[in-house]
């Protein structure tokens, strides 16, 4: 494979300075309806606000890739006194818990930095945190080139693997034939 | 398909164990838009004014209002209404947070409640999934700490949890309703809550809510926040810095208390310290709220982060907003430490902070004059720190003197009659008000005062400034970008306002203008109130980024019904007006509107009964303040006046 430039974006949380309000979530649930900004649901959002005030832990977490497995073990971090939780940075949809999935269907969601808004435009929840707690940043890197699923691949390969393959092959053509 | 509301409410009736998905009628929302307006409409309705408050009989409304659930900013409060057993009048609170999106979320507009439940609940609503749940293990528990057993024992983190303490158990007169942060606190909602044994509402919901135009619904609320960013970074001037920006009072972030603790009593409501604010308090102030608070805390989808954790040492971790900081610390002639301490004890109860501080500071006043005795205090420690502490716990119990202290300073005068009631001199319709004394009447806030459905000054108030300015460049200044201004006439009002002279109060603004005033403050609020909306962000603070000129648009677009500034105002007005019926029914008449006697040092009969008179007018009331036929029936509400006539309340006049 050939080495490519890539423009690495990058979401710097400060989580020092959220405030808890979920807009960033609001927000991208917002966005991310179609048609765009017809339907508000965070239960859909790509970031979620992991949010426990009395203990003052406040993590926005990014949906990353779905993965067919959980973690064979799992960790709590310590970080000045506070406990996090096993879960609470990760950013994977997983089959041990219900976040980053569509509460209807169950297909994973993954965070695609708003690209549909455009090259030159921040992510959306970067724009609603008005606490600062969620700065933009780019970079330039390079890197391995690579195939990479679009969203109707992601979601069918998350039914395969729920479902097998072949049973999702088999409804597709039957689906195709009613059509 | 419905836009903005989910169109369906829950109906609970504990009585039975009874849980019905209801659909709203579509016409109601065009009416009354939502929260409280239908609110208010489903109490006329099916609460008649024989219903006593603590009663099966009752009902109690959680609603989200019409944009709760939207990304509109800031539109996150839940509406309780019910009847309060303090007034006995219909009873609001609001309270931010994060319930209201959430029961959105879950497919209903707004649960509501009826009947009695045997024992001790809780109700779990989970979208299309609603319970009933035993809750005889939460019975005593505190607040925050219900909650969070609630939560665990759910295994759902993200539900959002509406609970009472103590004092709602034990059917405080001035009991909450807490969730999180924020509290819907006025007029004894909680005990209500309590009277129905309902210790806890808990919701978890994952379905959308629809918005009508979505293109152009989301322009307006990137326009909101973009005004929200202007006023942080462009505070107003002129004003003192608690008044200089948007949000509810930023009193988790301010420390110069000079305004709250210089101009506002303390004790029962009594004294001024004028000199109270030097450099030492300053001082040692700014230190104990740095300490205390730990970080800065928004409600649902609002920049403003108006409230703080608080993690005083000693003190079990709690959440806290706006004044009640203050309002414990000067009720006790205190420190702002003991503030911070008491809250901690008086949230997890569940009661208002405002009436709260208020009733134990004339208990001790009564003690002082021998009216209440060593006998009927058995038991108080010395400090009055201490005492605040004691007697807090009396009331939430309703143990001894706490039995009559809990139904607030007015009832607990009269039962304890041999001169008490000179001593509940702050009430206004029964219910406990800030505690603030002032030399010459201000006509605008006499009306506000006399008028409010509410009965609280901060809920009907804002928009216009509380007094001139001293210079008429500040002035002209303040006028420029107003935009909010329903007409230019307002600007006109306010230019004129001056400190001292003839266009000074009482009698400037004249009487036509104090109305219109008023009238557009009051107004804004009941938008809010029922759109779901933070004052805020709307109708409290000066020059608000939600106004007259913008709602129509952003509520049309999340809706798909077409508001202009006149149909808008017109559901504002139907609900003010149906509110007032709904009192009115309950006996609510001319002699019950006035604040109280010491509020001003200086009153003017004379004056004072014609802005009565000209405001009744003005709303379309007779002179007992009581919606005519013609008011009502323009309002579409001819089913109101057909029952006050009937009642004998309105007197049917031939044509």
């Amino acid at each position: 494979m050939s080495k490519v430039k890539k423009k690495v974006k990058t979401i710097k949380i400060d989580v020092d300075k959220c405030n808890g309000c979920r807009a960033c979530e609001v927000i991208c649930a917002s966005f991310h309806s179609a048609p765009k900004y017809s339907s508000n649901n965070p239960a859909r959002a790509r970031i979620r606000l992991i949010r426990d005030p009395l203990k003052d832990i406040f993590v926005p977490v990014y949906a990353g890739e779905y993965v067919e497995a959980e973690c064979m073990g799992r960790d709590k971090y310590v970080i000045d006194g506070k406990e996090y939780g096993e879960c609470d940075f990760c950013r994977a949809a997983c089959p041990s818990r219900d976040v980053f999935k569509e509460p209807d269907s169950g297909l994973p969601l993954k965070c695609d930095m708003c690209e549909e808004n455009g090259p030159d435009e921040e992510p959306l929840c970067v724009q609603w945190c008005l606490a600062d707690a969620l700065i933009y940043e780019e970079r330039e890197e390079e890197v391995e080139e690579d195939v990479k699923l679009g969203d109707l691949e992601l979601g069918l390969k998350s039914l395969a693997d729920k479902h097998g393959l072949r049973t999702l092959m088999e409804t597709v053509a039957r689906m195709t034939q009613k059509g | 398909m419905r836009y903005a509301e989910t169109g369906y409410n829950l109906e609970i009736d504990l009585t039975r164990g009874n849980i019905e998905r209801v659909e709203s009628d579509p016409r109601l929302t065009e009416l009354h838009l939502g929260g409280l307006g239908t609110n208010a409409k489903i109490l006329w309705d099916r609460v008649p004014p024989e219903v006593e408050p603590y009663s099966p009989e009752n009902l109690l409304i959680f609603s989200a209002g019409l944009l709760g659930g939207t990304p509109a900013p800031g539109a996150n409060r839940t509406i309780v209404s019910s009847f309060s057993p303090q007034t006995k009048l219909m009873g609001y609170s609001m309270m931010g947070g994060f319930f209201a999106a959430e029961l959105k979320h879950a497919g209903y507009d707004k649960v509501i409640i009826r009947g009695q439940s045997p024992d001790l609940v809780y109700l779990w609503i989970n979208n299309d999934k609603v319970e009933i749940r035993d809750a005889s293990h939460l019975k005593g528990l505190g607040t925050l700490e219900t909650a969070e057993i609630i939560r665990k024992e759910l295994n759902e983190p993200n539900s959002q949890v509406a609970a009472i303490g103590l004092a709602g158990e034990n059917r405080v007169f001035y009991a909450s309703i807490e969730q999180g942060r924020s509290s819907a606190s006025r007029l004894g909602l909680g005990g209500v809550m309590g009277d129905k044994r309902l210790k806890a509402i808990a919701v978890r919901g994952t379905k959308d809510v629809n918005i009508a135009r979505p293109a152009e619904f989301i322009q307006h609320c990137n326009d909101i926040l973009k005004y929200v960013k202007f006023r942080d970074k462009n505070p107003l001037g002129m004003v003192p810095p608690i008044l200089a920006g948007l949000g509810s009072p930023q009193e988790m972030r301010i420390h110069d208390e000079e305004w709250h603790t210089t101009n506002f009593t303390w004790g029962n409501a009594r004294h001024r310290r004028k000199d109270f604010w030097t450099e030492d308090i300053s001082k040692s102030w700014k230190e104990t709220q740095e300490n205390a608070t730990q970080r800065f805390l928004s409600c649902y989808n609002c920049p403003l982060s108006c409230g703080a954790s608080v993690d005083y040492p000693g003190v079990p971790k709690y959440m806290m907003k706006c004044y009640s900081k203050l309002t414990y610390t000067m009720a006790a002639m205190s420190d702002l430490e003991f503030g911070f301490k008491i809250n901690s004890n008086a949230q997890a109860f569940g009661v208002d902070g405002f009436t709260t501080p208020q009733v134990i500071a004339f208990a001790l006043e009564l003690y002082e004059a021998g009216i209440l005795t060593d006998k009927d205090l058995a038991g108080m420690p010395a400090g009055t720190e201490e005492r605040f502490f004691w007697l807090l716990d009396r009331i939430v119990r309703r143990e001894g003197i706490g039995d009559i202290l809990a139904d607030g300073t007015y009832w607990a005068a009269k039962k304890i009659g041999n001169g008490a009631e000179e001593y509940a001199h702050n009430n206004i319709k029964k219910h406990e008000q800030l505690p603030l004394k002032l030399g010459m009447l201000n006509p605008i806030y006499f009306l506000m005062y006399s008028t409010g459905e509410k009965i609280n000054i901060t809920q009907i108030e804002g928009q216009f400034p509380q007094a001139p300015f001293s210079t008429k460049e500040d002035r002209e200044e303040f006028v420029k970008d107003w935009i909010q201004v329903p007409d230019e006439k307002f600007k006109e009002y306010f230019l004129n306002w001056e400190m001292r002279g003839e266009r000074s109060i009482p009698h400037y603004p004249p009487v036509d203008a104090t109305c219109e005033i008023v009238d557009w403050m009051e107004k804004m609020h009941y938008i809010d109130d029922s759109v779901g909306m933070c004052a805020g962000l709307s109708s409290f603070p000066l020059k608000p980024a939600y106004h007259l000129h913008n709602y129509p648009e952003l509520i049309s677009a999340a809706t798909g019904i077409d508001f202009d500034e006149a149909s808008l105002s017109q559901a504002a007005k139907r609900n003010r007006t149906l509110i007032r019926a709904i009192n009115n029914r309950r006996g609510l008449r001319r002699e019950d509107e006035r604040p109280p006697e010491d509020h001003w040092k200086h009153r003017f009969p004379e004056l004072e009964t014609k802005l009565l008179d000209e405001y009744y007018k003005f709303k379309g009331w007779n002179n007992q303040g009581i919606p005519t036929r013609e008011t009502l029936q323009e309002l579409g509400m001819d089913y109101v006046g057909e029952d006050l006539e009937q009642r004998g309340i309105l007197i049917h006049e031939q044509s």
